[in-house]
């Protein structure tokens, strides 16, 4: 595969660039629509970065784009401001800005909600420019005069003008974007963006501050579109304002849509099709104004029918052209591009070791802080849900080192009360300490990064990465923190990184399958890795929500081996139905009924408890009977 | 110089323009509120409700008719795009969701364009609507009055089949849990084929109702989608009295607004809708949660 090697993208990308010029006009393309093409696919590699890779799928870019154009164009022209490529580079800072602070609005919420603000955050943007702030920036009649760059060289200068003259310019611009953007999606950001996208709710739980990653994407877009705006002015020699138009915000989703998202050269794909086809169907066939509608209906049917554009189409022919089809069915596993270790060297037979043998992963040493007594405890612990009591006064504190088990019947409030362990949902009253500290009221990612963690009853993964990426994502929430900003940082170079995947996939036998996406794994392969995502952080207390659910009996004697093994040196805190497993594994034994605690003591203890006996086997409704 | 008169007389113009929002975002937040779907070509629907009813109003110079074809037009349509189109997207994410209908507001907008070029139309309001009706003091178009009476029934009768009917119950069920109104043992997708039609139609016959008011033109529903956008995330997504009250609100806002100056309307719109968002993240009537 191309990914293999280093550099050769960026290698073929400066070719391209450089080729371009004596290719493209024999194709029938004119120099200004070459300079568009690189300007919209300078303005959609941050805007790939932010829906591709992150998710987060904006229709306010033109906000930015009309930001850093104006700021430039304002300095350039009406500010007499000399410097072309400062000016570029200080309304790009501007757009930037203005990006930190959208973001910190419009990430208040998810999903629809998120597309729904960033339109309305653009329409303002635009409405602003037009009138509050006309002065400015021209009003309708935008701000004409932009001058076009020069370069000093010191033995020469070098004028850039119009057309072709342009061009190495703002190809020169595009190679540093786009070299600067394969930095960043290779890098531990990147591999953290990507887990944003599949699957947030784990990628908090595993310690990343999502939020600032989430804000750092959208910065790095607006940042994008900031600098494609300031182009955009110094190619027409005119800002105008329609860079402010929703419209302009539609465009980058279509072409970004159409050349394939998650791929960083999707939206120059699009655009030199959307741009060549526009040029086509209008002076060509002499469609008039009838070409957008063309050009809808082309958007319509390649948003139904090919899912990820040209290049992903391109891909799929690929894979199926050389016999490496990908089972029906299965996403285009979007892999991480840093996470090349040399896999030939060093790949140890399938399977080979297994759960048993090997030695177990060291929890971390903050444990030994000098802190002493019980590594949890909770006080007067009870969640409720309006008049439902999920869980009422429970007291309950686990020693170092220990593995306890809990049971209950159905709907006892097993997990209700690992929830408020972790912090997922907070506690209506009561108090949680982990290790002489209080953490009850802190988030799910604080807590992980304290070393608390759990695996969940439902597979919470990362779907459409392999599994060595997934448990990656969760091993650099410990040696990184909760949120770095390493953007331009190889995951290669992470001191331990390396040993602790590879540890942890060595724990959970996934070694084997490690490069296999998720979405290809079986159940029960599935449930180890979602044990693995939880060890990878080294947590010094782990809870395990049912972790034999639904696995077939030989699964369940490996997977016991597997939690035999992974309890040295750790305290552990399981939930599950299989009571014989868990009398087999536990020291103790916490029974939860009704949630409250109805009795805890050693397994011998319970098994002959008569109440334990009663909760399971209906003698509750027995008494009521009499 | 802003009088009395000329105040009371845009909190009109608020309440015609907010009971016309609210119309069309009860269509938009049923929608998604029951299919999970964000429609974006909402807005576009809402123009060519407009343009159908033109249709109808040039051939037979009714307005009953244009506003019976307008509504009628845009629930074939709506049935049509569910069954067709939208029905396929329900297992993909969001994302692709966005991009088919906004695709589909593209190609609706550039046809009308093709059939009507981008000249504005204009619909004259039936006889006994033209003119002007004194108020008191204030003199006021009484076409503008009455089409806020035509939409409150509109809303009315909205309310009725939501709360009052069988349909409206399951429909509401939806909202809250899809899952469970299809375990139940009904048909959810003949459920979300309606509720598309009853959101679509009730976007054309804003659009039809709307049209004498403004002229038509094939970008009109640009503006009014992203006001719908405001109005829903006020009022709370999948939430039928958020979307009324938001859309008063929002009516409201840009009116009293534009009377000073219109310049700044979008951006009080905009200032409202922070507010909501940085107090109550889940809209006025939202739950938390449902998005």
């Amino acid at each position: 595969m191309l990914k293999q090697r280093p550099f050769l993208i960026e290698a073929l990308t400066a070719l391209g660039l450089i080729a371009a010029p004596f290719v493209l006009p024999h194709l029938g393309f004119a120099p200004d629509t070459v300079n568009r093409i690189l300007v919209w696919g300078l303005f959609g590699i941050g805007f790939d970065i932010l829906f591709g890779y992150t998710g987060l799928l904006s229709f306010g870019q033109s906000a930015f784009y009309g930001t850093g154009g104006f700021v430039a164009a304002y300095l350039l022209t009406r500010a007499g401001f000399p410097y072309v490529v400062l000016a570029l580079i200080i309304g790009m800072v501007v757009a930037a800005a203005v990006g930190y602070l959208i973001g910190l609005l419009a990430l208040r919420r998810t999903g629809i909600y998120f597309a729904m603000i960033t339109v309305a955050i653009a329409e303002v943007f635009y409405f602003v420019e037009f009138n509050p702030l006309a002065h400015w920036t021209g009003g309708e009649n935008g701000l004409p005069g932009v001058p076009t760059p020069t370069l000093y060289l010191g033995f020469a200068t070098i004028r850039f003008t119009t057309g072709w003259s342009l061009y190495p310019f703002l190809a020169l611009c595009y190679f540093i974007g786009i070299v600067l953007a394969l930095r960043i999606v290779r890098s531990p950001v990147g591999a953290i963006f990507s887990a944003i996208r599949e699957n947030p709710l784990r990628a908090a739980a595993v310690g990343h501050n999502i939020h600032g990653y989430k804000l750092a994407a959208f910065v790095i877009a607006a940042a994008y579109a900031g600098l494609a705006g300031g182009l955009l002015g110094v190619l027409q020699a005119f800002m105008p304002p329609e860079a402010f138009t929703f419209d302009t915000s539609g465009q980058l989703v279509i072409l970004t849509a159409i050349g394939g998202r998650g791929t960083l050269f999707g939206p120059l794909v699009g655009a030199s099709i959307w741009l060549y086809l526009q040029d086509y169907l209008q002076s060509t066939l002499g469609l008039g104004a009838a070409w957008k509608l063309a050009l809808g209906l082309v958007f319509v049917l390649l948003v139904s029918f090919l899912r990820h554009g040209i290049i992903g189409g391109i891909k799929d022919l690929y894979h199926f052209v050389s016999g490496k089809a990908r089972p029906a069915g299965t996403e285009e596993p979007a892999s991480l591009p840093g996470l090349d270790f040399d896999a030939a060297n060093d790949a140890p037979g399938p399977g080979a070791g297994g759960a048993a043998t090997a030695q177990s992963a060291p929890a971390r040493s903050r444990s030994a802080s000098g802190f002493t007594g019980p590594i949890l405890q909770a006080t007067g612990l009870s969640k409720y849900y309006g008049g439902v009591i999920a869980n009422a006064d429970i007291d309950f504190s686990v020693n170092p080192g220990e593995l306890r088990g809990i049971i209950g019947p159905n709907g006892a409030g097993k997990s209700t009360f690992f929830k408020m362990l972790t912090c997922e949902v907070p506690p209506s009253a009561g108090k949680i300490v982990f290790e002489g500290r209080d953490i009850t009221g802190m988030t799910v990612t604080e807590v992980c990064q304290l070393g608390l963690t759990k695996s969940y009853q439902v597979n919470q993964l990362f779907n459409r990465l392999t599994v060595r990426e997934n448990v990656t994502i969760a091993a650099l929430a410990e040696l990184r923190g909760k949120f770095k900003l390493d953007m331009l940082g190889s995951l290669q170079k992470i001191p331990g990184l390396r040993e602790q995947v590879d540890h942890t996939l060595e724990l959970v036998n996934l070694v084997g399958r490690r490069d296999t996406p998720v979405s290809e794994l079986a159940y029960g392969e599935k449930r180890r890795l979602e044990v693995g995502l939880a060890l990878a952080s080294s947590p010094t207390l782990l809870l395990l929500d049912e972790p034999l659910a639904g696995m077939s009996p030989s699964e369940r004697v490996e997977t016991v081996k597997l939690l035999k093994s992974i309890a040295e040196g750790r305290t552990m805190i399981i939930i599950d139905h299989d009571m014989d497993a868990l009398f087999n594994l536990a020291e103790r034994i916490t029974v939860l009924q009704e949630g409250r605690v109805l009795v805890e003591g050693t397994p011998d203890e319970i098994k002959s408890n008569a109440q334990v006996q009663e909760a399971y086997l209906g003698g509750v409704h027995g008494v009521i009977d009499q | 110089m802003i009088t009395w008169t000329n105040f009371v007389s845009q909190v009109f113009n608020g309440l015609a323009l907010g009971a016309l929002l609210a119309l069309i975002s009860s269509g938009l937040t049923i929608i998604y509120g029951t299919l999970g779907v964000l429609n974006l070509a909402h807005g576009a629907m809402f123009m060519l409700g407009g343009y159908a009813g033109y249709v109808a109003y040039d051939a037979t110079g009714s307005f009953v008719v244009a506003v019976l074809a307008g509504t009628l037009f845009m629930l074939v349509v709506g049935v049509a795009m569910e069954r067709l189109i939208i029905r396929h997207f329900y297992d993909r994410p969001h994302e692709d969701q966005l991009l088919v209908t906004f695709g589909l507001g593209i190609v609706m907008v550039e046809l009308v364009r093709l059939f009507f070029s981008s000249l504005s139309k204009t619909v004259s309001p039936p006889a006994i609507f033209s003119g002007i009706t004194k108020l008191g003091f204030l003199f006021y178009p009484t076409y503008r009055l009455a089409a806020v009476g035509i939409v409150a029934v509109a809303l009315l009768a909205l309310y009725f089949v939501l709360y009052r009917t069988r349909l409206g119950m399951i429909v509401r069920a939806g909202i809250e849990d899809p899952v469970m109104v299809d375990s139940l043992g009904i048909n959810v997708y003949r459920v979300f084929m309606i509720v598309f039609g009853i959101g679509s139609m009730a976007a054309g016959f804003a659009g039809i109702v709307n049209a004498p008011v403004v002229s038509l033109t094939p970008d009109v529903g640009e503006a009014i989608l992203v006001q719908t956008f405001v109005v829903v995330v006020i009022g709370g997504v999948g939430s039928f009295p958020g979307a009324v009250l938001g859309g008063l609100i929002a009516g409201e806002i840009i009116s009293i607004t534009s009377m000073f100056n219109p310049g700044y309307a979008y951006v009080m719109l905009f200032a409202a809708m922070t507010l909501v968002l940085l107090l109550r993240p889940q809209g006025l009537f939202g739950t938390r949660g449902r998005e």
